[in-house]
């Protein structure tokens, strides 16, 4: 993994001791995870990395990617990690389907998660749903929806990925719809609608 | 003025609460797990409940500044329905969270041999965990279901010190003074402490371990009691730092003993003003 150096820079001697120890133990036994991917923001600490991202959300990807599991098997074991996570867990989970995909097979056995987390009302979870697992794996109107829902809300689209590739006509009309929709109310049109037309425009035509 | 309300069951208020305790002082909130007036059947509607306590509810709060932990237990009243019993077979998960600052709230009901079970078990856990524990006295019967109370936290082993019991009175205060453990008093309209009688209660025994709650819930109730508990304090001549010691380093220092408490002086998360908890769904 290449951002396995950045996090073994990050973290001190026991940080690192503790996630060998953790890894070799969910790799050993997935069940051990349960219990060791919520007690990884203690053992590694609260700082964050270069990339603005938590240490122990780097640390909880390595724990994903340890479990010998792939495909539909890991995408249950994530599920269950997600379903029971508290948000800075969930957020790991969602940040570590991208790299599940391509390391472990993960397949569209992560798309249960990535629509969970769409469905909330936590800008956090929906920010990290609409990640690069889900621009390659999420079709149309799935797509659509949640890049609609990001502006909705207030995730800057700027964060959403896939966009340049996935913006198309149909999303073009419901940004558009949703830009009158703001001003009959009497309300402003966020920018991020005007990036999408233009988005969607440099692809069409 | 800095409040830190340590016993207030956030999911039944409303996000106008948040903004209106903000406004007056409150930065960080313990919501402890309870019931939630409508009984519950399954172990699945507890782990959403739990989900909420670690998710959502800290998500809003933190709209308006206020730091939001929480503490883990399957409570009294629904302990007595044997189709909760699993929520004891979750604990385990959930006392591993981060926002995990104690097990609670444990303790009596109507005092029943499966509340029994379900306190001692939960003791064990907080034990085993590390993690304080937050007893609830009854409100029916009160003097002996805090006495018995006592006795079974003695008999668990947990250091006093690891201990809040909550929801007292006049008639129980100095039995859990003499126990060496923490205590609390909910400041709630009608069935609970009122102000004055809180204030009368710090003049009489101090302000050593004491501490102020609103316990707002789905009732009747007043989540800036904490707040005006304070006002309280001061127009009888108590000084600030003495407010402070009670609203604020008090549930401070009992909630610091999980090692899990964070506490950062709070603004209002500015990059998610204007999201869906403020305009709503
Ligand atoms: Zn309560």
């Amino acid at each position: 993994m290449p951002s396995d150096r950045i996090l073994d820079e990050a973290l001190d001697a026991a940080g690192r001791a503790w996630l060998a120890d953790a890894e070799a133990r969910c790799a050993a036994d997935p069940d051990a995870v349960a219990r060791l991917f919520p007690a990884a923001r203690r053992a590694c600490g609260r700082g964050t990395l270069p990339t603005g991202r938590p240490v122990a959300e780097a640390a909880r990807i390595r724990l994903l990617l340890a479990l010998p599991l792939r495909g539909e098997e890991l995408g249950r074991a994530a599920f269950d990690l997600y379903r029971h996570g508290d948000t800075a867990e969930r957020l790991a989970v969602l940040r570590g389907l991208d790299p599940l995909d391509h390391h472990r097979a993960l397949g569209e056995a992560g798309l249960p998660i990535v629509r969970d987390a769409l469905r909330t009302n936590d800008t956090r979870l929906i920010e990290a749903a609409a990640g690069p697992y889900a621009a390659a794996r999420l079709d149309d109107d799935a797509y659509r929806q949640a890049v609609l829902k990001c502006v909705f809300v207030g995730v800057p689209v700027t964060s959403v990925a896939g966009l340049a590739d996935r913006a198309d006509g149909e999303l073009a009309r419901m940004a558009a719809d949703h830009a009158r929709e703001r001003r009959a109310a009497g309300r402003d049109v966020p920018p991020d609608v005007e990036r999408i037309l233009r988005l969607a425009g440099e692809r069409e035509f | 003025m800095r409040i830190f309300d340590p016993h207030i069951h956030m999911t039944s208020r409303t996000t106008d609460d948040y903004e209106r305790m903000r406004d007056a002082g409150v930065r960080a909130v313990v919501e402890p797990a309870f019931w939630l007036g409508q009984p519950r059947t399954s172990p699945d509607t507890f782990a959403d409940y739990f989900d909420s306590l670690l998710g959502w509810e800290p998500y809003r709060a933190s709209q308006f500044g206020i730091r939001h932990h929480c503490t883990i237990a399957l409570n009294p009243k629904e302990a007595n329905d044997p189709r909760c019993r699993g929520v004891l077979d979750l604990l385990p998960r959930y006392l591993a969270k981060d926002g995990v600052v104690a097990v609670g709230e444990v303790g009596y009901d109507s005092m029943t041999p499966d509340e029994d079970e379900a306190f001692r078990a939960q003791l064990e856990a907080a034990k085993e965990f590390g993690l304080p524990a937050l007893v609830h006295t009854p409100h029916r019967d009160k003097v002996a279901g805090t006495r018995r109370s006592l006795d079974v936290v003695k008999e668990s082993g947990l250091p006093p010190e690891h201990v809040l019991i909550d929801h007292l009175n006049e008639l129980t205060v100095e039995m859990v003074l003499e126990s060496g453990c923490w205590l609390g008093f909910s400041v709630y309209p009608d069935t609970k402490m009122d102000e004055r009688r809180m204030v009368a209660l710090l003049q009489k025994y101090g302000t050593d371990r004491m501490v102020v709650n609103s316990a707002a819930d789905w009732g009747r109730s007043d989540p800036l009691k904490t707040a005006k508990v304070g006002v309280a304090m001061l127009e009888a001549g108590f000084g600030e730092d003495d407010v402070d010691r009670v609203l604020w380093r008090n549930p401070v220092g009992f909630y610091a003993q999980s090692g899990r408490l964070e506490l950062s002086e709070g603004e209002p998360d500015a990059e998610y003003a204007g999201n869906t908890v403020r305009r709503g769904g």
